[in-house]
């Protein structure tokens, strides 16, 4: 990506260079996201049906986490795939990887903390024909995320435009290393720092363009998924 | 017609509910037994629902006992409950269905075709349920108590918001129902259908039960004051 | 609801599954991790470099770029094989603790002093990097300074002190420490017409120049030199010292040195080899 080229040039042209830093964007932050919903939906399903001491805490703490700086998540997973870390001999640190792990840390509190609300506001509405059904806590989990996929698809839309809009965690972790993890915000930042603020800019608006056709994407999956359920 | 029923009869001893300030169930001893349906009557906010829920084992006593079939602590797998607003799951009408058979042993082919028409739901086992009218969501809440296969069976003013024809079809369901053997316990504000299908009727007042007896002589020779006024349409206060 | 599960379990399989066959085969292939400068890699080098390097060598080279500071920290973590940075003093330090092999110089570019075309501070021309800096004081013209321990950072503060100014005494609002790259520098000197000094390669790379240019220049005070390092493999046993030389060969060698010489924007040449100069 060097020379007098725009964005659009490289759009049009198929540059190869481009497409493999869209597809590696593409794979770092769905991958986060997947793994974040893992993680993040039943653990966020089993915070709303559980009362134990301190609970008002964890939630707090969870929806706090939802504002967890970029750069703390990537120096935290830094220090720990670092060679000197404790994971160090996973050999990790600036791979796809590593960029994967910090973007799911990052996506992770947001995808449970959402869920936690879908779910809790669900859960007042079915708790007693559940109960009068005797589903044990396993069937809730799964009935009350089953049941609110349609909403849950939000939230992790707004996992997904966190880890593809970041570029704070992955650009620590990931090295922004040419043809191996750079993707398109640590591109954008190179491209700044180079003062080459059109394609900057342009390739702002492409990030842009991918991020508002996944979500069209999600919006016509969900109203399709709606009218076919309920 | 069944095995012997595990669940029946379900007796409260004292059963008493106590929420904050306000007593919403007091000392009502009752036993539910094999037979015609017991119907339960009160003004709004006698505590009908609460008693129906108590039995059901879904509220806890602040007070006294219930037993099913002699036990304390019986999980409701044969037991099953209409809730005064049913909740339909977010997914089609047959998967509610499905979805309490899957709770049970019941083999489930066709029982799920059976129940809808049973309730006069059939081609309509596709439809989102939410998107069903109220009277249908009754009824197919209905048909989902009812996949449960209960030995007894709790209905929460089961044709409040149905139409005539409607209401005719829930009654004559109930009638089926509690002729097959299964118990079934529902409030009514419908003093007329309470005539015609309870075998023994509860009168219920601010949580006290005033009267309870055969139907017949519950309507013919109420035995309390306060019975007398309610049948009289007149207001308990 | 069992198919459900199941499929979410296939999912969840699926993943842990690729990111387990990732590692592996990246750790297989020959790739060595470099640590280096935000001037290196700002200035396109590397871009020009690196495919050279896989044809001579078979060997991927994957480039962090970092400044001076925090790239031979990344070499004191074993998270690189090789340290290519600019800043002499630090890279004995870093010798002396035994975290690197051996230093080898390769290649020298100088620092120029940037401002803006209508230079408030008058020092257009001069060749006395000392005076232009002396007179950028005097007159409180604005300053930018990387602040960010990279190689031109410890330079520009060299460059103060030689100057004969305390610029820990003498700087005031007019002297502005943003910690970002040479990049990020030059960006903010051009939106606030203030003074920045650079690198030249960095320089004639930079696109956004704009109101920006060199003002003063050749001062040997300003030559910058480059010096790569193999991480120490007894500290660190990741280190992949057989790559990681035979990288540190190729930059020193006749041919790679021919190739830094060969490089050029413009029809201007960024860096000027000078392996054999063992004392630089
Ligand atoms: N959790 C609660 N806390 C406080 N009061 C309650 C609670 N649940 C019910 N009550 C009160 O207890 C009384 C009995 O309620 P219940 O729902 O059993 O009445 P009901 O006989 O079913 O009335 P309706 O005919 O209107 O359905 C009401 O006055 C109600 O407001
Ligand atoms: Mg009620």
């Amino acid at each position: 990506m060097t020379g007098e080229t725009s964005a659009l040039q490289l759009v049009l042209t198929g540059d190869p260079g481009l497409y493999a830093i869209v597809g590696l964007s593409l794979l770092v932050s769905l991958s986060a996201v997947l793994c974040a919903a893992l993680i993040g939906v039943p653990f966020g399903a089993l915070l709303a049906l559980t009362r134990f001491p301190g609970r008002a805490g964890v939630i707090v703490v969870l929806n706090a986490l939802m504002g967890l700086p970029p750069v703390v998540a990537g120096l935290a997973i830094y220090l720990l795939l670092s060679r000197s870390g404790p994971l160090g001999s996973l050999g990790l640190l600036f791979t796809p990887q590593a960029m994967i792990i910090a973007q799911t840390l990052l996506v992770t509190p947001i995808i449970a903390a959402l869920t936690r609300q879908t779910v809790e506001d669900l859960w007042a509405e079915y708790r007693d024909e559940l109960a009068a059904l005797d589903v044990g806590p396993i069937g809730r989990v799964a009935t009350l995320v089953w049941d609110a996929r349609f909403s849950l698809v939000t939230a992790l839309l707004a996992g997904f435009g966190r880890a593809a809009a970041e570029v704070g965690a992955i650009i620590i972790v990931g090295g922004n290393i040419d043809g191996f993890t750079r993707t398109m915000t640590t591109a954008i930042a190179l491209e700044t720092s180079k003062g080459d603020l059109p394609l900057a800019i342009g390739l702002g608006l492409v990030l842009i363009a991918i991020i508002i056709l996944i979500n069209a994407l999600a919006w016509g999956a969900r109203r399709a998924g709606e009218r076919y359920a309920g | 017609m069944r095995a012997p029923l595990a669940d029946l009869p379900v007796v409260l001893a004292n059963a008493t509910v106590v929420a904050g300030a306000v007593t919403i169930l007091d000392r009502v001893s009752l036993t539910f037994a094999a037979g015609p349906p017991t119907v339960l009557i009160g003004p709004n906010g006698a505590g009908k629902t609460t008693l129906l829920r108590a039995a059901m084992g879904l509220t806890r006593l602040t007070q006294g006992e219930i037993t099913w079939g002699g036990r304390a602590d019986a999980p409701p797998t044969r037991r099953a409950i209409l809730f005064q607003l049913p909740v339909m799951l977010r997914r089609s009408a047959a998967a509610n269905i499905d979805y309490a058979l899957g709770m049970t042993d019941v083999p489930r082919t066709q029982r799920i075709d059976e129940l809808l028409a049973l309730v006069g739901l059939q081609g309509l086992g596709r439809r989102p349920a939410r998107r069903l009218s109220g009277g249908e969501q009754q009824r197919l809440a209905l048909a989902r108590a009812l996949a449960r296969d209960p030995a007894i069976l709790f209905l929460d003013e089961p044709t409040a918001s149905l139409d005539p024809a409607a209401t005719k079809a829930i009654e004559d369901i109930i009638r089926a129902v509690a002729a097959r053997g299964v118990k079934v316990v529902m409030s009514t504000h419908d003093l007329g259908q309470a005539r015609r299908l309870g075998g023994d009727i509860v009168l219920l007042h601010r949580g006290r039960l005033i009267e309870h007896g055969p139907a017949k002589d519950f309507f013919d020779s109420p035995r309390s004051d306060e019975t007398r006024k309610f049948i009289a349409a007149e207001l308990l206060v | 609801m069992l198919t459900q599960f199941n499929r979410r379990l296939l999912i969840a399989a699926a993943i842990g599954g690729a990111i387990a066959a990732g590692a592996p085969a990246l750790a297989q292939d020959k790739s060595i991790v470099v640590a280096s400068t935000t001037s290196t890699q700002d200035s396109g080098l590397f871009e020009y470099l690196l495919p050279l390097v896989k044809a001579k060598t078979g060997i991927t080279v994957k480039v962090i770029s970092q400044g001076t500071g925090q790239a031979l920290d990344t070499g004191r973590r074993g998270d690189a094989d090789v340290v290519f940075v600019h800043a002499k003093s630090a890279e004995e330090k870093f010798l002396a603790e035994g975290q690197g092999v051996k230093r080898y110089p390769v290649m020298y570019n100088d620092f120029v002093l940037i401002g803006p075309k209508s230079d408030p501070a008058g020092i257009k021309g001069m060749k006395d990097v000392g005076k232009a800096l002396t007179a950028i004081m005097d007159k409180k013209a604005d300053f930018i300074s990387r602040g960010d321990k990279s190689g031109t950072h410890v330079a520009e503060l060299a460059l103060w002190k030689a100057s004969g100014i305390d610029i820990e005494a003498a700087k005031g609002p007019w002297y502005k420490s943003i910690g970002q790259g040479m990049g990020a520098a030059l960006n903010t000197a051009g939106a606030g017409n203030a003074y920045v000094l650079s690198d030249r390669g960095t320089w004639i790379h930079y696109k956004n120049k704009d109101q920006l240019a060199v003002l003063v220049e050749g001062d040997k005070r300003m030559f910058n030199q480059y010096g790569v390092m193999l991480v120490n493999p007894e500290k660190h046993p990741t280190v992949k010292k057989d790559l990681g030389q035979a990288f540190i060969d190729y930059l020193i060698s006749p041919e790679g040195q021919k190739a830094i010489a060969n490089y050029k924007i413009n029809g201007e040449q960024l860096f000027y080899p000078n392996a054999e100069d063992r004392g630089a």
